[in-house]
């Protein structure tokens, strides 16, 4: 009888780098995803393939949602589209009782043909077309606007409108972090967040009635949010007090990291990234500190990534395994950038699918794409792969499905593991059709003879 | 075609330890990887060698044939070849 293969491997002897904190990111192998094997979702819908899971998804938003309700009476959220409009994804969060954040016209629509009402529905972002506008004032959205020209566009639509319209303005301010979110709403610091409201309380079309910011995204500092409220309640007092109106609702976004691993830090995400609890505690807490009980505004949260990211897996499948000249392992898998955008900001988990022996070596994943830039993980800690191995990247949930774009391959399916472990599919895998349906051909141009 | 002359120097003990006296680095290989250096040592083809490893280890052709391969470009990578 033959022996077991194991494929060869030579290593250089060296004095071992000393790592005090004992951790290593990029190694292990699952064998199933919430008792699915992996082969599974493969086989029924083909690699590579994302997977998200209800339960997670429940789980991370109920607790979110009850640590934050805990704390201070009037919290609310609100499901930040754009970190995942999957129909399936976003239904389960209204389910939960999670209103819709939105931040274009598509995204307004999407939800509205989801069935959300548009007073359910929180219209963010730096550019709203009239019409879009039109339409969210009619429903009776809450529209946060982000500056002067939006001003006048908005007291536009509300005169197509016919009425007095409710609004928020969206500001931004130093919290101390870098780079600082500038380029949204109207600065506090300066002075222009109070010009804005002057403006605004000079309007016949118009009325103030809350106040938006979102200081950045994947934040590992709590105390930053410390800072946005205590400026943005500071901001309201002014209002209330030189305007004479109240104001009904603060938003303060989103921004809340994962557990991902963000390029650049050294720390795995484990040690680095601050539980959600310490950031939901410096805005709870710093709005007990600064208001009075009677004068609780209600206060909403749109965090995306820190309730979907980790309710996410990408899995694919190595297609061919390479050497390169300066002696580097590299594997062709079949997900590139075209589908992990994200992959430019995080070193995701890397996981395989079986135990396999042989010397681990940091390799190059790349992708199936004809580009040089395509690139998935510049130092995964991987034993040898044989072709076939599926490889399992996380966390997943956040961004990629948004962010994702359809260059030169079709776009994959999407499963989802329900809560009683029934497998569906909640997006087909694209096909020819999907991409040149909206395509027209001009009649000069269809024949040619090669 | 490949430089094995640095190959004849080495020292290789059956338990996968290899001294290299020109260098002073030393390495460790699996068994695989020593059966292969072995061979390579001792001047055989890579079919030669890829024959040798399926008759003693259960393998595929293919899988074989890259795993090589990829063993030669890694000694190439420490200058062994």
């Amino acid at each position: 009888m033959k022996k077991e293969y194991i494929k060869p491997y030579i290593k250089r002897q060296s004095a071992g780098v000393m790592n005090k904190f004992g951790v290593t990111y990029n190694k292990g192998h699952r064998e199933d995803i919430e008792g699915i094997p992996i082969g599974r979702f493969t086989d029924e819908f083909g690699s590579p393939v994302f997977v998200l899971s209800e339960k997670v998804i429940r789980e991370r938003y109920r607790k979110i949602y009850s640590y934050f309700s805990s704390k201070y009476p009037k919290a609310k959220m609100s499901w930040s589209y754009k970190t995942n409009y999957l129909g399936a994804v976003c239904s389960i969060l209204h389910q939960e009782g999670e209103t819709a954040e939105v931040v274009s016209d598509f995204e307004y629509e999407k939800a509205r043909s989801l069935g959300v009402p548009g007073n359910r529905i929180i219209y963010n972002g730096p550019y709203k077309p009239l019409d879009s506008l039109v339409t969210a004032f009619t429903d009776g959205a809450m529209v946060n606007l982000d500056n002067f020209d939006e001003i006048i566009k908005a007291e536009e639509a509300a005169k197509k409108v016919g009425k007095k319209v409710s609004v928020g303005i969206r500001v931004n301010m130093d919290t101390g972090v870098y780079p600082q979110w500038s380029r949204f709403g109207f600065p506090i610091e300066n002075n222009g967040a109070f010009n804005a409201v002057k403006r605004i309380s000079h309007s016949e079309h118009l009325h103030l009635e809350g106040i938006h910011c979102h200081i950045g995204t994947f934040m590992m500092d709590p105390n930053a949010y410390k800072e946005a409220v205590k400026k943005v309640v500071q901001l309201m007092r002014k209002i209330e007090h030189e305007f004479e109106i109240t104001i009904s609702y603060l938003d303060f976004g989103g921004g809340f990291p994962s557990n991902n691993k963000l390029k650049g830090t050294y720390l795995p995400p484990e040690v680095a990234v601050q539980p959600v609890e310490n950031f939901i505690d410096a805005v709870a807490d710093t709005l007990l500190d600064e208001l009075a009980p009677d004068e609780y505004p209600d206060v909403y949260l749109e965090t995306g990534r820190a309730i979907v990211d980790e309710a996410g897996w990408l899995i694919s499948t190595v297609d061919a395994v390479k050497r390169l000249p300066d002696g580097t392992k590299s594997y062709i898998i079949d997900a590139g950038v075209n589908l992990l955008y994200t992959s430019a900001w995080y070193n995701y988990k890397v996981e395989i699918d079986r135990e396999l022996h042989g010397a681990y070596e940091n390799s190059i994943l790349y992708g199936p794409l004809c580009m040089n830039i395509d690139v998935v993980a510049e130092s995964a800690f991987l034993p040898p792969l044989p072709k076939g191995t599926r490889i399992i990247l996380s966390p997943m949930g956040a961004y990629n499905v948004t962010q994702w774009m359809q260059f030169i391959r079709y776009r994959p399916a999407v499963a989802m593991i329900m809560e009683d472990g029934k497998l569906e599919q909640i997006r087909r895998a694209e096909k020819l059709e999907d991409i040149t349906g909206p395509e027209f051909v001009p009649d000069k141009l269809r024949k040619f003879n090669l | 075609m490949m430089d094995r002359d640095k190959l004849s120097v080495l020292a290789i003990s059956d338990s996968g330890f290899i001294f290299d006296p020109v260098t002073g680095h030393s390495y460790t290989a699996n068994a695989t990887g020593l059966k292969i250096l072995e061979l390579l040592k001792a001047g055989k083809e890579e079919d030669e060698i890829k024959s040798a490893i399926m008759d003693e280890f259960e393998a595929s052709d293919d899988e074989v044939t890259v795993d090589i391969q990829d063993f030669v470009e890694n000694l190439k990578k420490y200058f062994l070849v």
